[in-house]
């Protein structure tokens, strides 16, 4: 029990996906203009990082060892995953019209997002089982929406600031971006995984 | 022991032939009603998600059109053609909107006299952050040409240094508008063929110096006007569209002819 809040804990904080290991930069820059989206963002994310976490593990250990075909595990997840968020969309458009508006185009977005088969990845490398697996998707997806909702408000509030000619735009952005990034590794000795 | 080439294509075949018909199976289980109507007016518009309706997209404004939170005439670019196509799917009496295009307000439209030298990336929106642009004169156009990039329509382009925009293939979408740094590009109605191409809201004495072609606010065209259609705010000459006859009277009497008749 306590293994698997050690997981879900070093996933949002320690090892955060965008902040320590640099994944899912894109959205990160692209999305963190508003909070209102950036939550949007978030939510599905973290949906989708659960959801894929656990089938990719799955099928990981029960088709790909026992066949003993581990060389094709990034191209299994890709199409794992690619296959499982057109899903995802497809039934929510039909059960929930107002969750699929809500996270609109991130949905599809999130498909080719490199922090999603990062995840997948990483389950492989920690040899996580399937609950562990769950616990860090979740965490990673609570971790990359934490940033990106820091990251958004910060942002908000650049807009009303003084910023140097030079300095606007991407420039003040990235130099935020790096500062967070500089303030996260403050979490570097929480855990030891 | 199966060949394991065999084995993995087979594995990877099996999976995508799973998940393909899995999606299958669900796009047609759970298929969401789109509403004809959205359909037959996306068929009816352009397509070039330009934005200027002001929704995202071609798609969003047909949305917003069947929710009645658009007019059938907000497609700028359609024109009248589109206006009547969509009012006659909705089933509503449409008004007509007078065609507007673009107009450079400058009169060497990227080729005016330079004050330094710009070596850096070829976008009027980088130059402009180093001291305004390489041009002599602050209002005038770059020449860069980030309007020819932005325009969906291939209306915009560079000839001899200078940017041309045609008439026939311009549609008053207004994106060059929104994305020039300068602000030297502006909407007129198509058919009025007098327009005062200078931008610059300097002194007389400065615009002199700079650019022979500048208007220097002398208040001339303001005087011999006989619609009194010309006023004059921070030293720039501007014609009030609705009042103009095109008479030409202005554009014989600008001592630095800036004031242009265009041969329609």
């Amino acid at each position: 029990m306590l293994h698997l809040f050690v997981i879900f804990l070093s996933a949002i904080l320690v090892n955060n996906f965008v902040l320590t290991r640099f994944l899912g930069i894109c959205p990160f820059l692209g999305v963190s203009r508003r909070v209102e989206t950036a939550l949007g963002m978030g939510m599905a994310v973290i949906f989708v990082m659960t959801l894929a976490s656990l089938v990719t593990n799955l099928i990981y250990n029960l088709v790909l060892v026992p066949l003993n075909l581990l060389f094709l595990h990034i191209i299994t997840f890709i199409l794992v995953i690619a296959s499982l968020v057109q899903l995802v969309e497809i039934v929510l458009e039909k059960i929930s019209p107002a969750l699929y508006r809500a996270l609109g185009i991130y949905l599809p977005l999130i498909t080719t997002n490199c922090a999603i088969l990062g995840l997948a990845l990483l389950n492989v490398i920690k040899g996580h089982n399937a609950i562990q697996a769950i616990f860090f998707g979740l965490g990673a997806g609570i971790g990359f929406a934490l940033a990106l909702l820091i990251m958004a408000g910060i942002r908000e509030r650049l807009e009303l600031a003084d910023v140097p000619v030079a300095l606007q735009g991407a420039a003040i952005t990235l130099i935020t971006a790096g500062l967070l990034s500089l303030a996260f590794m403050g979490f570097s000795g929480l855990v030891k995984l | 022991m199966v060949n394991p080439i065999i084995l993995s294509v087979s594995v990877l075949g099996g999976l995508g032939l799973l998940a393909g018909s899995g999606l299958a199976y669900a796009s047609k289980k759970f298929v969401s009603k789109i509403d004809p109507k959205v359909e037959a007016i996306l068929e009816a518009l352009p397509r070039a998600n330009c934005g200027a309706c002001g929704f995202a997209g071609c798609s969003g404004f047909a949305k917003a059109l069947v929710e009645e939170k658009a007019q059938a005439n907000g497609c700028i670019p359609g024109g009248e053609g589109v206006a009547n196509q969509v009012a006659s799917i909705l089933g509503v009496e449409v008004e007509v909107r007078e065609k507007r295009i673009a107009k450079i307000l400058c009169y060497h439209r990227g080729a005016s006299q330079t004050q330094f030298d710009y070596q850096g990336l070829e976008s009027c929106r980088a130059a402009a952050l180093l001291f305004g642009g390489d041009k002599a004169c602050l209002y005038s156009c770059l020449g860069l040409g980030d309007c020819i990039e932005v325009c969906p329509f291939g209306a915009i382009t560079l000839i001899k240094g200078r940017i041309e925009i045609d008439e026939e293939k311009c549609t008053g979408c207004g994106k060059c508008i929104s994305i020039c740094p300068k602000e030297v590009i502006a909407l007129v109605p198509e058919e009025k063929k007098v327009h005062v191409l200078c931008n610059s809201k300097d002194k007389g004495a400065i615009v002199r110096k700079i650019c022979k072609e500048g208007c220097i606010g002398c208040g001339i065209c303001v005087k011999v006007c006989p619609e009194g259609a010309i006023t004059l705010k921070d030293n720039l000459a501007y014609i009030n569209y609705e009042k103009c006859t095109e008479c030409g009277v202005c554009v014989e009497k600008c001592p630095t002819h800036v004031i242009e008749m265009v041969n329609g």
